[in-house]
Formats: C-alpha cells, structure tokens, sequence
C-alpha cells in the first residue's frame, strides 16, 4: 500500500514533447512509472518515446485511460493545464512547474471547487511510491520501498530526508512534495490524513519552512487526528524577514511565518522538531525506538 | 517587485482611484519647477525610496510657499534615510515627488493582500491609519475588518460599501470610498499585485477619500506579462549582486555573514544557512542556483559571492537529483580557474553522479575541503574562517 500512487497508476505528460518534459519522461519510464501517453497541443498524432501523444488532456485519458497527469509545461500556460486535467476529470494532477503567477492560482483553486481532481503542487518534486512509480523530478535511486511517510515544501530538502532514512535502513512509503507556492492544491493536511489511513505508513517526516502558516495548522490537526507518530523539521531558522527565500511561498511578511513560530506550535503539538537538517533521519529513529517501530521500520541493511 | 510611491500612485490613477496631483522631481529645480505647475496653497515634498518609515526618518515635509518648497528638496535629496525598513545602512534619496497638501479629516488604511488560508484575496481596512496595520493587529486585532474576494466575480459593490461602514467612513461618503476600493481591487488583479497598501487613505475637507500614500508590490513570477510595471524598475533601490544575480536565473539574497554558501533547491539553501548559525558561523548570503545550472550558471554564482568583499570562505552543498554533481564539480573548477580562489572552500556533494564530482574536484588540485554531510561541511567552514 502507498498513498496517491502505485505500480497500477497510469500517467499521461502535459508538455511531453518540451526538452523538460521529454527528459523526465526518460527518466520516469526508466523507473518503471506507467506512462501511457503524452499532450502537447498541435502535436497530436506523433509518437515520442514510443507513447502515442495527443491534442487535448480528453482525448488521452479516452485513449489510454489514464487516471494521473503529470505537468511540465511552462509558467505562462501551467494553469491552463492544471484547469484542462481537472475539466478531463482526473483523479489526480502534479503540477512540477515553478513560477506560475499566484493570480493564476487563485483562479486555478476557485475552479477547482467540487470537482473530483487532486492538484500536487505547483513548484513541487512530485509524488513517488518507491520501487513502484515515480511522477516527478527526484532522483527515484535514493529511495527505498518501506513504511516511512514522507511530506515537504522543499524537493532538494525532501532528497536530504529521504536519503538519510535509505542510510539508516528505513523504507518510504510515500514521498510527497506539496511545493513551495503560496496557493498550491495538496496541503500537510490532506497528506497527513492520506498518511494515516494507509495501513503501510507507520511513521511520518514533515517539512516545512518559512512563510504562511499550513505548518501549525497541520500540527493542530496532528495534535487532534494522527495515531501515527510525525517528526518534523523548519527551514529557514535565520532567513531575514520580509525576503523571498527562492520559493515565492517562502517569505515573512508582517511578522507572520517564522520558524520559532511554527517549531514551537509543533512541539506543543507533539511533534519532534530536528533540530538541524542533518539530523532529520536520526530524529525519526529515535522516535521509532520510543514507539518500539524501529524493527519494523528497517526494511534494508543500513550503510552508515 | 516594488515600485515607487509615485508610480504606484500613476497607476492608480489608470484606474480611478483618487490620489493628489503630483509629479516626481530628480533635482531641486525641478521640484520648484513642478511646485508652480501645481499651483497649490500647500505642497508636500516627499522622498522616494523602496522603504516605509519615511516620514519619522525626515523624508516627508510641508511647505507652504516655493522656497520652502525649495528649501526641503535641498535638504531630502542626497539625504540618506533610515528608517525600520532600510536597515542601519540606510538609503539615498534621489527622487522627489512634490504633491499637492490635502486638509485632512480622517486618516484610514486600506490594503489588498494574497491570503493563503483561503487561497484568495483579502481587502483589509482599519479606521487606525497611518499606523502601521501589523501594530493594529497586535494592540486592537478588533479594529481590522476582512472581505475575502471570490476571483471568479471579483470585489462586489456591497462587500467594498460594508468595509467603508465598518471602519466607519462618514456615511456620506460610503459610495466614493467604496469606489475607491473597487478601482484598488481592479488595479491589483489586472496588474499582478501582490500587495496594495494605502495608509493612510484620507477623507478630505473637500470631501473627497484619497489615497495620500501608495505602496504597490508586484508578483515577480507574472511581470512576465506587465511589461509597463517592469518599466518601473529602479535598479538603483536594489542590491547589485541580486541584480546581477537575477540575469543568470539565479535565485540570491545578501546577508551579512562572511560565509558565502552555493546550493541547490531554495529549502537545501534555507536550511544551509541554519546549520552555518547552528555552528556559531555567520551565512554571507542565499544562493539557489536552481535545479538545471550549467557549468556557466555555477561560473557565474561563484563570481557573485566572490564578489562580496565580507566572504572569507565558501560552502557548496549540493544533493545531485537532476542537477548531476560532476556538472557542480565543474562549475567550481572552472570558476575558481576564472577569477582564482585564495578562500577556503568546502565541498559537500551527494547524490546523482557524485563520485564523479568527487573525482573532478580531487584531481582539480585545488586547495578543496570535502565534507561529509551537511553537519560535517558546516562545521568545517565555520572553523575555517574563524
């Protein structure tokens, strides 16, 4: 079991045929994702890694019945995208571009409203189901199949977590990278809750950074719902307020969305914060052999 | 992106929103010069910088006749400001805008911002003006009103005409305040804002509600398609190596650190400056040279933090997903051969290719400390340029 995504999950690319796209679906087919067709418009009816590549996002799901997109296509038409996998009803869509105006976002969400689609993303790594299917940018090699829930804001930071568990033996199940915009479709909580009902997630690692506050809500929740434990981790610690840290999410604005701020409700919420990115892995561990979760946790040999 | 008051208040002019009559002025004649063409009783003179606080800090003054007029431009431009928002450095004034005074009655705040929670925007109003609204929020949080905007219809005429009843708005003037806000509403969506802040709005003894001060910023991914907001741009307000920065795609923001650092991904960079202040060292910057840099790209960044004369050393972390950790090594060979390194350097590398990287920069013979981990490299160069 896994959450969002299994071997089963069948994925068309928006903006296959864009250098971006055509690289990382190299890649995803090379991890064994069951990519089933491509949409770039204009392009309909050509062929490109041996996937047939369609028109419009309706005629491919018709064709392959796909139930996933992944988007690479540029900011300036990305919500365009987003807005067309939700009109072809798809169960889900993960949204990998970065720089899409938040205005188109706003518009994006509103449109969204009671229709069945999830959005992952923007601005985001992807979503991986180890061994399984990759749909996204990470490095699918550092993962390992395991019981371990992984949620971020960060793609990079989210590799570092992840990396540290394989090290010390410890499976995913899940890794989910929400992105780092301020308006994007999949927040911690609805992660969190998929976490928490999958009966192969034992334990999860958040991370957050900067900006906003779906960090303490999310604790809250924890605090309220989640019979699993979660360890956390903030970055941006010593970001100066009132400057764009990279992600156009990742700013203080008006005193609000410090990591203080967020470390502190986490932990009155009952979340282990580690408290250095380099210890994220060994927080987790130390949680698990509270809970007595290390054994089962440890799905590999450890290689540290 | 920011722009000046004068501008934001140009633009709000396109959409009918009511502010003085001004015009900007680079010199002291022609402040004089734009004093007489407005012909009013009162003129204020006011610095122009990408900062608040000016009025406490001697950039806004009113004068009442052309030499005063005269006599303050003299005075603020040139001046350097400092205020809460510039930091102790403070900022050169080096324009005007010389406006025409207002008999004020009330002064009021209005703004416009993304809120997250609910993934829409937020008109804000306060009967506080001219107080700073996080202040507001902390003291009186009962004394700020909210109407959350559906994008779909926009700001509605009731919503704009409650918020003017609530931060009660002499009833008289309810339709042109509401007015007001439904042109500030247009304004901000049309043009990409990501925050409109008037404070104070004024309602004047004339009778009319204006917008006595302005600050508009823009979404820095949408400027794409406001290319007369780009126009706006004043390179001046900026710091150097952000700009230059900017031109090779690189995401940077100057810190005052001695620790340059190169990563990549914006929440590797964020949490490679806290493990630098875990270890009690100082980051010089933010450097995020993004998922796809080139050698060049690499080239580049690492002339940028050279470029900051307080660096006394350098940390590169890199986790190679996409980005492959030979095209790193690289980069750091190359640059280093380019503009020649005497700072202690520290290379931790992991991921995609990464023994190739670490082969590339052993066999550089450059004078290169590789680290570990995270912890290991930050620990390494903290030592080193103590």
């Amino acid at each position: 079991m896994s959450i969002f995504i299994n071997k089963d999950t069948k994925v068309i690319v928006q903006g296959i045929t864009g250098s971006v796209g055509l690289f990382h679906t190299q890649q995803m087919l090379e991890y064994g994702t069951k990519i089933v067709g491509g949409v770039t418009p204009g392009k309909g009816g050509t062929e490109v890694e041996g996937l047939p590549v369609f028109n419009t996002v309706a005629e491919a799901v018709e064709a392959t019945g796909a139930t996933a997109s992944v988007i690479y296509v540029p900011p300036a038409f990305a919500a365009d995208s987003i807005i067309e996998a939700v009109d072809a009803e798809l169960d889900l869509a993960i949204c990998i571009t970065e720089g899409i105006p938040v205005l188109d976002m706003v518009n994006v969400k509103r449109y969204m409203q009671g229709k069945k689609t999830r959005l992952v993303g923007p601005n985001c790594p992807g979503v991986i189901t180890p061994e399984e299917c990759k749909i996204g940018i990470m490095p699918g090699y550092i993962h390992k199949k395991g019981h371990v829930g992984v949620v971020s804001r960060s793609g990079t930071l989210t590799y570092e977590a992840v990396h540290q568990l394989t090290q010390r033996g410890i499976g995913q199940s899940t890794a989910v990278g929400i992105g780092g915009d301020p308006v994007n479709g999949t927040d911690f909580i609805d992660v969190l809750k998929a976490f928490n009902e999958d009966e192969d997630t034992y334990a999860v690692i958040m991370i957050g950074e900067i900006g906003g506050t779906a960090e303490e809500e999310a604790a809250e929740w924890v605090k309220a719902n989640m019979t699993k434990p979660v360890v956390g981790f903030i970055g941006g610690q010593t970001a100066p307020p009132g400057k764009r840290m990279g992600h156009a999410g990742a700013i203080i604005s008006g005193g609000k969305g410090t990591a203080a701020e967020k470390i502190k409700t986490m932990q009155e919420c009952g979340i282990k914060v580690a408290e250095t990115p380099s210890v994220m892995g060994e927080t987790l561990v130390s949680v698990l052999e509270e809970k007595g979760l290390l054994e089962s946790c440890t799905t590999h040999k450890a290689n540290v | 992106m920011n722009i000046h008051e004068y501008q934001g208040k140009e633009v709000l002019r396109k959409y009918g929103v009511a502010v003085p009559n001004g015009k900007v002025a680079y010199s002291v004649e022609e402040a004089v010069e734009a004093a007489k063409e407005l012909g009013s009783a009162v003129t204020v003179v006011k610095a122009q910088i990408h900062a608040g606080g000016r009025g406490k800090a001697g950039g806004v003054k009113v004068a009442k006749n052309l030499d005063e007029v005269r006599t303050y431009a003299d005075e603020i431009l040139g001046k350097v400001l400092v205020t809460h928002q510039t930091g102790p450095e403070g900022k050169e004034v080096k324009r005007l805008l010389i406006e025409e005074g207002c008999d004020i009655k009330k002064e009021y705040y209005i703004g416009l911002v993304l809120d997250r929670a609910t993934s829409s925007v937020v008109m804000m109003g306060s009967e506080e003006g001219g107080t700073e609204i996080e202040e507001v929020a902390e003291k009186t949080p009962e004394k700020i009103f909210k109407e959350v905007i559906d994008p779909a219809i926009g700001l509605q005429a009731f919503q704009a005409r409650r918020l003017a009843f609530n931060i009660n708005i002499p009833k008289e003037l309810v339709n042109k305040a509401a007015k007001f806000m439904l042109g500030l509403y247009k304004a901000f969506v049309e043009k990409d804002c990501s925050i409109a802040e008037i404070n104070p709005l004024v309602v004047t003894g004339d009778g009319n509600v204006m917008a006595l001060d302005a600050k508009l910023n823009f979404d820095s991914n949408a400027l794409y398609r406001q290319k007369d907001i780009l126009a706006y741009r004043d390179l001046e307000e900026e710091d150097q190596k952000e700009i230059e920065a900017s031109k090779y795609d690189l995401s940077y923001i100057s810190l005052d650190g001695n620790i340059g650092c190169m990563v990549n991904g914006a929440g590797l960079a964020m949490a490679t400056m806290d493990i630098i202040k875990h270890y009690n060292g100082d980051p010089a910057n933010f450097l995020d040279v993004g998922g796809g840099a080139t050698t060049e790209k690499v080239t580049e960044a690492f002339k940028i933090i050279l470029s900051d004369k307080n660096v006394k050393g350098i940390f590169v972390n890199i986790f190679g997903g996409i980005m492959k950790c030979d095209v790193i090594a690289n980069g750091v060979v190359e640059a280093t051969k380019q503009v020649g390194l005497n700072l202690p350097l520290v290379v931790r590398l992991e991921g995609t290719n990464v023994d190739l990287g670490k082969k590339i920069l052993n066999e550089s013979g450059l004078n290169i400390t590789s680290a570990d981990s995270m912890a290991d490299g930050a620990e390494k160069i903290v030592s080193l340029v103590k």
